[in-house]
């Protein structure tokens, strides 16, 4: 089982080849979208790498969920509910929503997405 | 203009790889734009050969069920130019295939050496929503494209038909050629 750091390293060069970045701008707090530009068909790429170089299987929408928020009790005035955050958890364990809790704005979702949380995934793919 | 820039598929293996030609000629119109005095094929038009030799790879592994699309082209290398008279040959195999999309590594020869090594990615178009913007019909896979494939079927069943000789298992039932025929 590879250490953290290890794990780090290797989400790095997969950022760097599926975005087209520097490996200086993949930090851990970087978010994919806000900063280091994926758009949304990136993420498939980057589903397809992280498999290869991790010799893992990523189930469709298990790391980029779709249609999450498809359910208008989830969401109201733009903002997630106890009901959505509750959905939202239990869809993106890996994901840090300690502070997005604080402000669940709908427009923010973008920014859970992290080169920290693509290591925490990676790392609960590994050990299960 | 049709907008097919493969030629004739040489090699199919299911779900695995691709071989397919593709001859440049100065009937082609847009040899003679790049450049005047000096046919260059565009870069551009590899990458789509490239790209329908694979597409038809990953339709054909999914039963043409889906609507297959260049989503992407993560990494697009050239090594030198082909030019009017040159026959490339176009190799594409599939890496991966999921229910989202494929990706595919796809390389162009010219005179056995490597003239661009091309990495594409496709995606499946959402079969609901795709249905709605454009119908239930499959743009991707035209009869003129599926033609090709055709074709080489229909080659490699006279080829059968007209020798007792077991099928080269290498050529996964079509027919193979050396890259250098004509």
């Amino acid at each position: 089982m590879p250490t953290n750091e290890e794990i780090y390293a290797k989400v790095q060069t997969t950022l760097v080849d599926a975005l087209g970045v520097d490996e200086d701008e993949v930090t851990r707090a970087a978010t994919l979208q806000g900063d280091l530009g994926a758009e949304s068909i990136d993420f498939l790429d980057i589903v397809f790498r992280l498999e290869r170089n991790f010799g893992i299987k990523i189930p469709r929408g298990e790391l980029f969920p779709e249609n999450l928020m498809a359910d208008p009790e989830w969401v109201s005035d733009g903002k997630l509910t106890a009901k959505g955050l509750a959905e939202l958890k239990s869809r993106l364990p890996f994901a840090d929503l300690s502070k997005f809790e604080a402000d669940p704005d709908l427009e923010r979702i973008g920014d859970l997405y992290t080169v920290d949380m693509l290591v925490h995934y990676v790392q609960s793919k590994l050990a299960a | 203009m049709r907008w097919i820039w493969i030629d004739k598929l040489l090699v199919f293996r299911s779900g695995e790889f691709a071989r397919a030609i593709k001859n440049l000629t100065l009937a082609e119109e847009h040899l003679h734009d790049h450049f005047p005095g000096y046919p260059v094929m565009p870069a551009s038009l590899i990458i789509e050969g490239l790209a329908q030799t694979g597409g038809i790879l990953v339709g054909e592994a999914g039963g043409f069920t889906e609507k297959v699309v260049l989503a992407k082209i993560p990494r697009a290398e050239f090594f030198g130019v082909a030019c009017a008279g040159d026959q490339l040959i176009y190799e594409v195999t599939l890496k991966d295939l999921r229910s989202e999309g494929a990706v595919v590594e796809a390389k162009a020869f010219l005179n056995g050496e490597l003239l661009a090594d091309v990495e594409i990615v496709f995606a499946h178009l959402d079969n609901s929503r795709a249905n709605q913007i454009f119908g239930p019909k499959n743009f991707v896979f035209t009869q003129q494209l599926l033609g090709v494939l055709d074709l080489a079927k229909a080659r490699e069943r006279a080829r059968e038909a007209a020798t007792s000789a077991e099928p080269d298992p290498e050529s996964n039932g079509l027919p193979h050629q050396p890259a250098s025929s004509a």
